[in-house]
């Protein structure tokens, strides 16, 4: 199944809604291009909901670390919410759970950014 | 373990009475094409692809992991690791041993026996050194945006050996059927 996003705004923040696998390919290139298309229109408080994403790649994760590194090379904020244990135990493996900012409830994870 | 060397597309043959029920087994009727280029049958415990340097390449190994160790008897989070693995033993042979080029194959194959599930993805490109991967937990790395696939590999099998040669590079990857952390090893270079 690949990848299918849809964003909308609550706040100020604008909450990505990811579904399927993030991966080599086709989930991998629509997540850089989600990303850059927000950050090109001014909307740098980004929150990407992982919640339907059943399946995440190395390739996956290395577009998840240069989301995050874009975002905030251009003064914006990318957070994580609602990670599926699949992709909570890879990014503990791979020791970057402390690197990103995961948030649990949407409404607190809205709240957290920066005003 | 010893597979035949890669040899490029041979002509695909009826299968035997014998192999038959292996293929109803290992093969269903809704594989996928890469499937189909099924070339080499060697035993009711054994198989072997050689299939193209595309993406294509990637997901059919992933998907017919997740077939073997589901007929292995592995259960859900093994089958996600153990198909993991091989996806990104794929995308390494696909990517940075062959790199895309047409002429070259990947050759994936499967062993199962009574304590292991044995899986080899050889490439054609130059040769892996696994001894110039930087260590992707090392702080300076970690925000790199690849480099983590010998890692996954790693991390996720229980016997991991890497074999570069001047004609590509073999990964041996074994998860033992009754396996837990503690058996965990890597093998020598």
């Amino acid at each position: 199944m690949s990848m299918k996003s849809s964003t909308r705004q609550v706040d100020g923040v604008t909450i990505v809604d990811l579904s399927g696998r993030i991966t080599l390919g086709e989930g991998s290139v629509v997540l850089r291009d989600t990303v850059r298309d927000l950050l090109s229109k001014g909307q740098k408080k980004i929150l990407l909901n992982l919640g339907d994403v059943n399946y995440i790649d190395s390739s996956g994760i290395g577009e998840l670390v240069s989301a995050f590194t874009t975002a905030k090379n251009q003064g914006g904020e990318l957070k994580l919410l609602n990670l599926t244990k699949k992709v909570h135990d890879l990014l503990q493996i791979t020791k970057l759970y402390t690197v990103f900012d995961v948030k649990e409830d949407e409404a607190v994870a809205v709240k957290s950014f920066t005003k | 373990m010893t597979f035949p060397p890669p040899t490029g597309k041979l002509t695909i043959r009826p299968l035997s009475a014998s192999e038959q029920h292996f293929d109803s087994v290992w093969l269903s009727p809704t594989r996928r094409r890469a499937d189909r280029e099924l070339l080499i049958l060697m035993s009711a415990e054994r198989v072997s692809y050689t299939l193209d340097s595309t993406l294509e390449t990637v997901n059919s190994a992933e998907e017919t992991a997740s077939r073997m160790a589901t007929e292995a008897g592995f259960d859900d989070e093994e089958i996600m690791k153990i198909s993991m693995a091989v996806r990104e033993a794929a995308v390494n042979a696909v990517l940075h041993g062959n790199a895309y080029d047409p002429s070259k194959k990947v050759t994936l194959a499967f062993e199962r026996n009574d304590s292991d599930l044995v899986i080899v993805i050889r490439d054609q490109g130059k040769g892996l050194d696994a001894s110039r991967i930087p260590d992707p937990l090392a702080p300076e790395n970690l925000m790199k945006t690849s480099g983590r696939g010998i890692f996954l590999i790693r991390s996720f099998m229980d016997v991991v050996e890497i074999h570069p040669s001047q004609t590509g590079t073999e990964l041996i990857m074994i998860k033992h059927v009754h396996g837990n952390a503690a058996d965990s090893k890597e093998a020598p270079q």
